[in-house]
């Protein structure tokens, strides 16, 4: 139970961010964008919000959401038009789903008279053709709480948690103080389980069983709330109160010759109505007892919490630090020292205590991807069940630590892509029988540290991707044209398209395809990349590499119309000074770089950025050979090239805004600032020239 | 007896006195963060005209705006002579470069009058008030007029 309510936390604060993005979106459609990237942004937002929701069994919340989401398919499919009365409706759908959210989380009831005729108002923009088992559901959840109402009037509950529920770190007592506050409680323990002799006393083994009635409390819901996390760790029995408790009913006992120990009764939970647990024996809590039963798998580890917004503080000082040392260094050189100096040999002691105050404050910030490998596995779970499949999932490398903005970051391209690898990766149990393969298919998560990257895997032991269906797929959506000849890989990064699906029918799952659409927009934010290797009939596996912070960079530091700007190093394959016979001319102004046989665009970086034209030929500069996810390779052509460094990465957006090209900036030893290249942008828009702009530049300069 | 004084006076405002075009201005002080020479900036691509380019502020990096050319004067050329006032507009830092900076002033808010309303002109649209001084009189610059998103380039 520890992690778990930090679990539903995080995801409400996520919820919190999207329905930001969702507002921002429809104010921005209602302004009169009607661009597909808004429509899509708004899409997003609902389906991460739909999705997350499913895995914590928010119905009402996924039953909404759902028929949101639908009418936004539509209006992105260009089935539906944009007019007034849908974009009141859908200003209105979101503020419902924000609502809903928060009555989610604060555990209220939603206002169903709220909610009913905005649902009836995206229904009327679908007509009939909506699915309608969607609704039925949320129909049905409906009266389940109505015939719990009149039946129950309170519940026992009876739990013994297991071994591994304390070796996963749970606590007993965060469990009964949430049952108490679900009503008036009793609470009461069963420690005939104990064993008799100290010596046989197994320290991480559950010996107690626990016994709570909670009175005036109409359904087992919020029971089983409480218990959804840990329910495969413990000998869980609910009943109604008014049924008689049999000796049956206190789960077997396991080593009944051990007779009675002195021992600790770990009830440190007052019950509200504050009547003596009933069926407790009076013991006495020596202070010598192995009071460690209570909490067995928490080791003495003292943690600090600290407000990430003071770590941060930290880590910008620190890179002043880093950054303050380069100008001091430059500096010295320049100044007519003697090489014999102590000052030098005092420099490098400075370099290396800021090095490693640096490291030392990146690691507070970084984080065990554990947390976030047990929501997966959650989510796995579910999917597996949703699906009907049997799934083993098997994580790696969970004390792997990344940064915390990329732990947090990861949840929801790391969703997507489990629901998708059980729900299109792994086959129905038949069909991997007929396949010769174990029923039991097995998904792989795996963190792994390579080289200042940090790799997660996400493997499944499935068909593989079937890639003629997705090229056929590719070509009726109109993503690439029919006689495309495409290698491999370029189809398997199909699956990346904005709008592709691979599952002829929408399932409540995996979705409509905006999942993989979404898990490489997020991952490109976060600096990574992704990588699919599928075997046909063995399996597939996505890798994604992240860099191992984001707050510091490997970049070539380049000279460009006079400007000192970086490259990152990540996207640059190799430099190259060309000569005149590897330079052919195409058309007005282009030019191709001829490299092993292979023809690649040059990208005059100066001209892209807007700076007065360079006459200078290309044999004068320096290429950089670039690849990039959106582009095979290019050619950029650059004045020069210095030296290769680690950059701190500073963002432009606070106090200017984005700046095409540009991903950031940075700091250099001399102080100045320069700006880092982002090698996508640049690459992809191999840009229609703006010449009243370049005008403009040419005036300024 | 200072009750008396006190109770009726209007608030007291202080302005930062400033010339730009070659006119005087002034900005509210609770608006100013510092005041620096001018150092070189770096340029930013595509960006518009009176965006002269970043600097480093103790880590942060900071647009350089040209008040003159904002205000719709012709371009300053800066030299060390020159002025930078970081200001911070609602929750942006932003920089401008100006001819120089003379003096603190402070008034009470009743003396600020309202700005005269005549042809439209970049300049007068961004004058929240006058304040008469001695022969003169200074413009009051509304910040967040001049400046109402920092006109982000399209990408």
């Amino acid at each position: 139970m520890a992690t778990d309510p930090s679990i539903l936390d995080t995801f409400f604060e996520e919820c919190e961010d999207l329905i930001v993005a969702l507002t921002e979106g429809l104010t921005e459609m209602r302004d009169g964008a009607e661009d597909d990237e808004t429509v899509n942004a708004v899409f997003r937002a609902v389906h991460s919000i739909k999705g997350a929701a499913g895995a914590f069994a928010l119905d009402e919340l996924v039953g909404f959401a759902h028929k949101f989401e639908t009418v936004l398919d539509e209006l992105r499919s260009n089935r539906l038009t944009t007019d007034e009365n849908l974009l009141r409706v859908l200003q209105r759908a979101g503020d419902v789903l924000a609502d809903l959210v928060e009555a989610a989380r604060d555990n209220i009831p939603a206002n169903r008279d709220q909610v009913d005729p905005v649902l009836n108002e995206l229904q009327a923009f679908l007509g009939d053709e909506d699915d309608q088992p969607e609704e039925e559901f949320v129909f049905e959840a409906m009266t389940l709480d109505f015939d719990n109402a009149e039946e129950q009037s309170g519940y026992r509950v009876s739990f013994r948690p297991s071994h591994e529920f304390y070796a996963c770190g749970h606590d007993p007592e965060l469990l009964i103080k949430a049952l108490n506050e679900l009503g008036s409680a009793t609470t009461s323990v069963d420690d005939t389980a104990l064993p008799d002799d100290f010596g046989d006393f197994d320290w991480e083994s559950g010996y107690l069983t626990w016994t709570i009635e909670i009175e005036d409390l109409a359904t087992d819901l919020g029971i089983l709330e409480i218990f959804q996390f840990v329910d495969d760790l413990c000998d869980l029995k609910i009943s109604p109160r008014d049924t008689p408790l049999t000796p049956g009913a206190a789960p077997a006992i396991e080593l009944e010759d051990l007779p009675d120990i002195v021992q600790t009764t770990p009830i440190e939970v007052a019950p509200k109505d504050e009547h003596p647990p009933a069926d407790t024996p009076p013991v006495e809590a020596p202070s010598t007892g192995p009071k460690a039963d209570a909490k067995p798998a928490k080791r003495n580890a003292i943690s600090l919490r600290v407000d990430p917004e003071r770590v941060d503080r930290l880590i910008n000082a620190v890179g002043e630090l880093i950054i303050n040392q380069s100008v001091i260094s430059q500096r010295l050189e320049k100044a007519a020292i003697p090489n014999s100096s102590d000052l030098f040999a005092d420099l490098d002691d400075y370099k290396l205590l800021a090095r490693e105050i640096q490291e030392g404050v990146m690691a507070i910030r970084a984080q065990p991807v554990k947390p976030l490998f047990q929501r997966m596995l959650r989510i796995a779970r579910e999917a597996a069940d949703g699906t009907g499949k049997d799934v083993a999932i098997v994580t790696h490398g969970e004390n792997t630590e990344v940064d915390k903005t990329v732990v947090e970051r990861l949840a929801d391209p790391l969703t997507h892509m489990i629901r998708n690898a059980i729900d299109h990766g792994i086959e129905a149990p038949e069909q991997r029988k007929a396949a010769g393969k174990p029923a039991q298919g097995v998904l792989t998560l795996t963190a792994s540290q390579r080289s200042g990257s940090i790799v997660i895997e996400i493997a499944d032991d499935g068909a593989g991707l079937n890639r003629t269906r997705i090229r056929a797929i590719a070509v009726e959506k109109g993503l690439i044209p029919a006689d495309a000849t495409l290698s491999e890989q370029e189809i398997d990064q199909l699956l990346f398209a904005p709008g592709f699906s691979t599952a002829t029918e929408i399932t409540n799952l995996s979705g409509r395809g905006v999942g993989m659409d979404v898990v490489k927009t997020a991952i490109t934010t976060l600096g990574g990349r992704v990588a699919i290797s599928s075997v046909p009939g063995k399996g597939t596996t996505f890798s994604i590499t992240l860099p191992l912070t984001l707050a510091v960079m490997d970049g070539m530091i380049i000279n460009v119309g006079g400007q000192t700007m970086v490259v990152p190093i990540s996207s640059i394959l190799e430099s190259i000074r060309p000569n005149t016979s590897d330079i052919s001319r195409i058309g007005l102004h282009g030019e191709l770089l001829r490299i092993r046989g292979e023809y690649v665009p040059i990208v005059d970086l100066a001209d892209r950025l807007g700076h007065p034209p360079d006459k200078r030929t290309m044999t004068d500069r320096v290429l950089l050979l670039i690849q990039t996810e959106t582009v095979p390779q290019c050619a950029l052509a650059v004045d020069d090239i210095f030296d290769q460094r680690q950059v701190v990465v500073k963002s432009m957006q606070g106090n200017y805004g984005a700046i095409s090209g540009i991903s950031g900036a940075t700091i250099l030893g001399d102080g100045k600032i320069a700006l880092i290249i982002d090698p996508d942008a640049i690459a992809l828009n191999a840009a229609p020239r703006n010449f009243e702009e370049e005008a403009l530049h040419v005036a300024a300069s | 007896m200072s009750q008396q004084v006190e109770a009726p006076q209007a608030k007291q405002l202080e302005f930062v006195t400033l010339v730009a075009g070659g006119q005087n201005f002034c900005v509210e002080i609770t608006q100013i963060r510092e005041i620096r020479r001018w150092t070189p900036v770096t340029i930013l691509p595509h960006s518009p005209f009176h965006v002269l380019g970043v600097i480093n502020l103790r880590g942060a990096v900071i647009p350089i705006i040209d008040l003159a050319v904002k205000l719709g004067f012709e371009k300053i050329q800066p030299t060390e002579r020159h002025v930078i006032i970081i200001t911070a507009i609602e929750d942006r830092i932003v920089g401008l470069l100006v001819e120089s900076v003379s003096e603190i002033l402070g008034v009470s808010a009743d003396m600020v009058r309202e700005t005269p309303r005549g042809p439209e002109d970049p300049a007068t649209r961004a004058i929240q008030g006058i304040i008469p001084v001695d022969d003169d009189m200074t413009k009051i610059i509304n910040l967040g007029a001049l400046m109402p998103s920092l006109d982000p380039v399209a990408a």
